[in-house]
């Protein structure tokens, strides 16, 4: 495998095996993260991108999840073949992940700076004193006076609780951070100031980062790449440019498509039809075809490979087969 | 603006609550009016009370004080038997089409009770009629109609809600949040549902959203709120063009847009929302604000026409 990534998943399948049928999470997922950059992965509801992230991290409810096949390589080491007792050294340590809602991630009952001293007791051996005040050191990094570490979660608003949680996330100056929708939950203002933290944080720690959310906003912010999950599966992926200027699956123009556009405000919003497919029950063939405009029989039939634009950007769309990405196939609103 | 054209109008509309700090003004003194067959957009972040005003609009909350006419009528004066009646009228989306829905209702239950209720309908057949109607004008197929909300994905159920509130024939509706829950792929669809429903039976919007880009696709007019106040009002154009009020600025900058180009400058704001209890009567916005100064920390701006239809209340514009 290549040395510069940070992250690299290979060929996995997650399944929830549930009394109505096996849920699809991930079919052949693929994702790969160079050291020091950030990569989004974007999606909706139910494509995947929540496993992913617990994938990584072995945290998949089990029963009913199930990683069935495939590979997770950090450092050169494969997740998948640690045992529980050694990914109890990983988690927060070489991987930390922050959650979508601040609001239930951290624990009621503990005033912060004990919650973050708690990751750098574990894994950095520190005595109490010491790891209290690297926490408070933590709180001022994240824009909160220290003084306010002997406060209980409740006593935070929205904003500060999601940056005690990057606190503790990034306290043991992971390599990899996972950031789950964090700023889903916040206000537009509240959003701003958080990602911009996050981007100085990121280069401060030179932590490489994987950046899961819908909003292609907040992609097109604080992303270098870009991976589109569709049902379970990347469906493309490239460069931030890339997927912004040359978008080439229709699922990628659709989600462009369904965005009000704020220079154009009487345009029509073109939303994709239909509704993701059933991951009990997934369309053979490529899962987008019923909903594309652009659908041929053989989508429904065979599954589509990569096709490469560049070195960097591919799509897994029969549009592109013969790697002819010369004409333009699909059209997005200009 | 012409006033007899106006549905609905709010004015000097305050809502506090009583808390064991001290009186938490929800909503203070705000005043506004909607033309028939127009949209007002109510944007704010979470807290500055825009949800409450709407509620308060529709006396699901009793106001403080102030006045909702509409159509010509004092709401506020309405016995509880009269503003049944009047409820017809005034119906209302609500954000989270999970827990909006009695769970123990079908989507047939729950279109038909508004219209059993208000005794519109009496006969069974007809009432069945009406509710595939209704199934049918916001996109949801009969085989549906026996189905319970856990079985219906989050586009569908806010459909079903769409439908609820339709089912009265109202004219006024006020949206709270109505897609916010929803992917991009189905709020867009969603909207679009919204808007054609708008032009077909000439309805009324009061659109509350914190999502500032739906707002400027779907609204006539646009109001700010910050903190219980009314701090900027302009046409959708007009305002984002030509922001005033710093925090009307800061907001639309924040705005992440899904584009590469036009990278806008960004103004970051310092610091959070400050409490809304007992307020003090100075700028709200002051503790924030990039251009404070002196005036902002002991008086209290008032709103102000700066042009046509185009209101902001801040000491800069003076």
């Amino acid at each position: 495998m290549n040395k510069n990534y940070a992250l690299d998943i290979q060929d996995l399948c997650v399944e929830y095996r549930t009394p109505i049928g096996v849920v699809k999470a991930l079919n052949g997922f693929e994702l790969q993260l160079e050291r020091g950059k950030t990569l989004g992965l974007v999606g909706e509801t139910g494509a995947g991108k929540t496993t992913t992230g617990l994938s990584i991290l072995n945290l998949i409810p089990n029963p009913p999840g199930v990683i069935v096949k495939g590979s997770i390589t950090v450092n050169g080491e494969n997740f998948l073949e640690k045992t529980e007792k050694e990914m109890e050294k990983i988690r927060g340590k070489i991987v930390s992940m922050i959650f979508q809602d601040p609001m239930t991630a951290l624990n009621p009952v503990f005033v912060v700076e004990d919650q973050i001293a708690e990751s750098l007791m574990l894994h950095e051996k520190l005595i109490k004193n010491d790891a209290i005040n690297k926490a408070r050191q933590m709180l001022e990094l994240v824009g909160i006076p220290s003084a306010r570490g002997k406060e209980y979660p409740h006593q935070f608003s929205g904003g500060m609780k999601q940056r005690v949680v990057i606190a503790i996330a990034l306290a043991c100056s992971p390599q990899l951070l996972i950031a789950d929708e964090p700023t889903t939950a916040l206000d537009v203002t509240i959003q701003a100031q958080v990602l911009e933290m996050m981007k100085q944080l990121k280069e401060q720690y030179q932590t490489s980062l994987l950046m899961i959310t819908h909003d292609l906003g907040v992609i097109a912010e604080i992303c270098d790449d870009v991976s589109v999950i569709y049902a379970g599966t990347v469906i493309e992926h490239g460069s931030l440019k890339d997927v912004f200027e040359h978008p080439c699956h229709p699922y990628t123009e659709g989600l462009f498509n369904s965005l009000p556009d704020l220079d154009n405000r009487t345009a029509k919003l073109k939303p994709i039809k239909g509704l993701m497919p059933d991951p009990i029950n997934l369309p053979e063939g490529c899962a987008f075809y019923p909903r594309c405009n652009y659908a041929m029989p053989i989508c429904k039939m065979e599954k589509p490979d990569k096709s490469f634009r560049t070195d960097w950007h591919y799509v897994k769309c029969h549009l592109y087969k013969n790697g002819n990405f010369s004409e333009r196939k699909i059209g997005i609103n200009e | 603006m012409s006033e007899n054209n106006a549905l609905l109008e709010i004015i000097n509309l305050k809502k506090y609550f009583k808390t064991s700090g001290g009186m938490l003004h929800a909503v203070d003194d705000i005043s506004f009016s909607i033309d028939k067959g127009k949209t007002l957009g109510l944007v704010g972040e979470s807290g500055c009370g825009k949800s409450t005003a709407g509620r308060t609009i529709l006396r699901l909350l009793e106001p403080t004080s102030g006045e909702i006419r509409f159509a010509g009528e004092d709401i506020r004066a309405l016995s509880a038997g009269e503003l049944r009646k009047k409820r017809k009228d005034m119906q209302i989306i609500f954000q989270d089409p999970f827990s909006s829905l009695n769970p123990r209702k079908t989507t047939y239950q729950t279109i038909a009770e508004p219209l059993k209720r208000q005794g519109i309908i009496k006969n069974k057949s007809e009432l069945a009629d009406k509710v595939i109607e209704l199934m049918e004008t916001v996109g949801l197929a009969e085989r549906l109609k026996d189905t319970y909300p856990h079985e219906l994905d989050g586009g569908r159920r806010q459909r079903v809600g769409i439908a609820r509130a339709l089912a009265m024939n109202p004219q006024f509706i006020v949206c709270d949040e109505p897609v916010s829950a929803l992917d991009v792929s189905i709020q867009a669809q969603i909207l679009n549902l919204m808007k054609e429903l708008q032009d077909h039976f000439g309805l009324t919007y009061l659109f509350i959203t914190h999502n500032l880009s739906v707002v400027n696709h779907f609204s006539d007019e646009i109001a700010v709120m910050y903190l219980g106040k009314l701090i900027e009002k302009a046409p959708a154009d007009e305002l984002f063009d030509n922001p005033i009020h710093p925090y009307t600025q800061a907001l639309l900058s924040a705005i992440p847009l899904p584009k590469l180009q036009q990278k806008r400058e960004r103004i970051i704001l310092k610091g959070e929302i400050s409490s809304p209890i007992e307020p003090k009567p100075i700028c709200r916005f002051a503790n924030r604000c990039l251009y404070v100064h002196g005036r902002c920390r002991s008086e209290e701006p008032q709103l102000r026409i700066v042009s046509s239809n185009h209101v902001v209340s801040c000491f800069l514009s003076e």
